[in-house]
């Protein structure tokens, strides 16, 4: 059995993740390339859900495919969708078909996705679907009713380092952890420096950090990210950098430039790992690996 | 004072809506609809104008003083020969005073304009909705500010990851209203309590339809 998610986090390595993104429509050929490609190579990998709250095949049927392709999958469940009572049913579902992982997200609003007119739901929080799945744990569910045959999660949420403000992000930061987040994937992060001050804060904290690590496709990408992109800023010599770059040759930067942020975070042990998100390059994860001297 | 803010619906809508009624008596509100102008006195002759135009005839209009009040029943009595000649009601005032106005006539009632919320004026022209009536007020533990309605998606445990300087994801004219309660809170030296994990809310504190009796 491949080890879980949760044995690499305790293991004490630099633990990598990656994301796949479920198609929109049945065609699942392109996924189930990137997990076959991924799934010897990455500790786990996150099963977007919805993303940008665009309308796709769901993250529970693309976490099932995960595992059943042998890879280990982390579960993304927003609340944007789903009342508790969906959301706890789908965590029961994930349980019984041997889904060990679960990242706990609030959600995008609808309105910036392509369903715009749909109501969000935001019945629960990221912190409060944290406290439900320790709840079921118990054998609880939210309505105080017994489970007959419990469930069991590696659970975690995410966090912004680079959040402004920030005091009101780190206040819930901490509630997540509270409320039961073993692990923290975070939002993209470029100035390590900054990143550094953070973790000497988050490091306090009884969960494990992966830093996230955006791939930066081309300068005009960069330039869009701070632009569009709450809490994420990529610093002016990255974009020049990424600019320098000659003709055709943008991509092969930025997987340099991702190879080279990683490779520091690891030797500087700035946090327990990474969790690479190379939306709609996935097929480039193992590049970055490379080049980070991970592979 | 508490306000419904409304706006006129587009044309085509009106159009569509107004379609096969050749002949109409509008109303409009000397309150609320007043104020945001869009159903007061000039709203109204212009209205008057603009469906003339466009073939229909007014049989007659009126601007009532308060249209939600229970005297519109009255009011509406004295137009009484000018409403019976008339094959609709268009009507400017929010959906407050369209559904008295319906129980109060045996006429087809035709809206002319949609109610955003029920608001206040914070400044000149500028109306906001801060109060959504959700039967479990939390407004104590955040400073008088309030999450469920000021909060895009109705959080109650800090904010999402999209706050962008201190504005909302989905507007960069709405403020983040956990930034705003996070500065409430620190100035009030009450952090605590946004530290505080807050349980799944109460969704059915007064289930909908609200219902009171003295
Ligand atoms: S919590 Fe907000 S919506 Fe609910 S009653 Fe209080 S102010 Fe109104
Ligand atoms: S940005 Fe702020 S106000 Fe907007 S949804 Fe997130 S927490 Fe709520």
């Amino acid at each position: 059995m491949i080890p879980s998610f949760k044995e690499a986090l305790e293991s004490g390595k630099f633990v990598v993740t990656s994301e796949v993104a479920p198609p929109k429509g049945t065609n699942l050929e392109k996924m189930a390339h990137h997990i076959e490609l991924l799934k010897d190579k990455v500790d786990a990998m996150n099963v977007t859900d919805h993303q940008s709250s665009v309308m796709r095949f769901p993250s529970l049927g693309g976490a099932l495919m995960v595992k059943e392709m042998g890879g280990e999958p982390i579960l993304q469940m927003t609340c944007r969708d789903r009342n508790r009572m969906a959301l706890q049913a789908d965590l029961l579902l994930a349980a019984s078909r041997g889904i060990r992982n679960v990242l706990c997200l609030t959600g995008d609003s609808v309105v910036l996705g392509d369903h715009k007119e749909a109501k969000g739901v935001f019945d629960l929080d990221s912190s409060q679907l944290l406290a439900a799945i320790r709840g079921l744990e118990k054998g609880k569910d939210l309505g105080g009713s017994d489970l007959d045959g419990s469930v069991s999660f590696c659970a975690g949420a995410i966090v912004t380092p680079e959040a402004n403000p920030l005091e009101p992000q780190l206040i819930k930061f901490e509630k997540k952890i509270e409320a039961g987040a073993e692990f923290i994937q975070t939002q993209a992060v470029y100035d390590l420096d900054n990143f550094k001050k953070f973790m000497e804060y988050a490091r306090e904290f009884p969960a494990r950090i992966l830093a996230g690590i955006i791939l930066l496709t081309s300068a005009p990408m960069a330039r869009f990210m701070n632009k569009n992109v709450a809490g994420v800023t990529v610093p002016q010599e990255l974009i020049e950098e990424m600019a320098s770059a000659g003709k055709g040759k943008a991509l092969a930067k930025g997987i340099e430039i991702a190879g080279r942020m990683i490779k520091r975070i690891r030797d500087e042990k700035m946090c327990d790992g990474v969790h690479i998100m190379a939306i709609g390059k996935e097929d480039k994860v193992p590049e970055i690996m490379t080049a980070a001297g991970l592979l | 004072m508490i306000r419904s803010i409304t706006q006129q619906k587009r044309d085509e809508e009106l159009d569509q809506l107004l379609d096969g009624l050749g002949r109409v008596f509008i109303v409009g509100c000397g309150t609320c609809v007043t104020l945001t102008r869009t159903g007061g006195v000039p709203e109204v002759a212009e209205m008057k104008r603009t469906l003339s135009s466009k073939g229909k005839i007014i049989t007659g209009d009126v601007v009532l003083p308060v249209a939600c009040d229970n005297l519109t029943k009255e009011a509406l009595a004295e137009y009484g020969g000018q409403i019976r000649q008339a094959d609709a009601l268009l009507i400017m005032t929010c959906a407050f005073g369209i559904q008295t106005i319906a129980n109060h006539s045996d006429k087809l009632v035709v809206p002319a304009l949609d109610t955003l919320f029920i608001g206040k004026e914070t400044g000149l022209g500028q109306f906001d909705e801060i109060c959504t009536q959700c039967g479990t007020c939390i407004l104590g533990e955040t400073g008088g500010v309030c999450p469920v309605t000021s909060c895009h998606k109705g959080l109650v445990n800090g904010p999402c990851g999209g706050t962008n300087n201190g504005k909302c994801e989905i507007d960069e004219a709405k403020d983040c209203a956990w930034t705003l309660i996070y500065e409430r809170l620190k100035a009030l030296d009450r952090l605590g309590s946004m530290k505080k994990l807050q349980k799944p809310r109460n969704h059915q504190g007064e289930p909908s339809p609200g219902k009171f009796k003295l």
